[in-house]
């Protein structure tokens, strides 16, 4: 009885063994970001890429539409590519796309600017990176889409592609 | 003489203090950078990195201990941006429940069995 006891114990515990390794070879060893979580825009004073003043987040934000908040720099190669991309969302009516310049040289983003042309209905300056933390961000390229209601819906980590953007017009139309 | 010997002593403890204050600022910032996690780094606390994403973290979190922030409200803050994965504490929650209970119940387990074997 004693024998058949410890028998079982050492398979259930076996078992949950291999239920445990089981599951561990089935997800990811890579951290995935959560990206479909609805969180608030965050409060906060930033620099203007033109005038150099001072805004408000709640002036940045004060419509009632959708907004695109695109982190991007001039150093950064993925920004280059996806910017005729960027281009293209710049011509939806129902969202204001709003630039989030990312550590950058403010004279190469302004060339980066001229030279590939002006997407952004506004352009914030985050020059040490912390107002792109408040975000929730990684890095550069980052695209968030805001709703109505001043939410993030979603979160694109990495350049957007032509997916991103059919899915960003579904959303927003 | 005597009244700029007091002034001198005070000048200095108010420095000190002043001084200590800044340490324990310090302190508290190396222990909370090596607790955060580099998300954008392979096994690295943003402590160690020097990522772009790990410096804008060391500001953020130099910045709420100057405001007079507490640690959970900096962890909590940094919960809420990124998930409980940025932290390398993890706190009790459905995803963790088995990696707190399990040492305890094998604990118990164990001191059951060792009780066991001494009363025989």
């Amino acid at each position: 009885m004693k024998n058949k006891f410890s028998i079982f114990v050492i398979v259930v515990f076996l078992s949950f063994c291999f239920v445990i390794f089981y599951k561990g070879l089935n997800t990811q060893n890579n951290y995935t970001p959560k990206i479909n979580e609805k969180k608030n825009i965050p409060t906060f004073k930033a620099k203007d890429f033109d005038s150099d003043n001072y805004i408000n987040s709640d002036k940045i934000f004060k419509e009632n539409t959708f907004y695109i908040v695109n982190i991007w720099a001039s150093w950064c190669v993925p920004c280059r590519a996806e910017h005729p991309l960027l281009m293209q969302l710049s011509k939806i009516q129902s969202a204001k796309l709003i630039g989030l310049n990312y550590r950058d040289n403010l004279d190469n983003a302004k060339k980066f600017i001229n030279e590939f042309g002006n997407p952004y209905s506004q352009i914030i300056i985050d020059n040490n990176g912390t107002l792109s933390v408040e975000f929730g961000a990684y890095g550069v390229p980052e695209t968030f889409l805001i709703n109505k209601n001043k939410k993030i819906i979603k979160k694109y980590i990495g350049p957007i592609n032509k997916e991103i953007v059919e899915e960003i017009k579904f959303i927003i139309k | 003489m005597k009244l700029l010997k007091i002034f001198i002593i005070l000048f200095l403890s108010l420095g000190l203090s002043h001084l200590k204050s800044d340490e324990k600022n310090d302190e508290l910032k190396s222990k909370i950078l090596k607790n955060i996690r580099c998300l954008i780094c392979q096994g690295q606390s943003v402590y160690d990195s020097e990522s772009d994403f790990a410096a804008s973290v060391k500001l953020i979190v130099d910045k709420k201990i100057n405001d007079g922030s507490k640690e959970h409200e900096i962890y909590d803050f940094l919960r809420e941006k990124y998930g409980d994965w940025i932290i390398y504490d993890p706190q009790l929650n459905k995803n963790t429940y088995i990696l707190w209970l399990l040492p305890l119940l094998l604990f118990l387990a164990g001191g059951a069995i060792i009780q066991k074997k001494i009363k025989k």
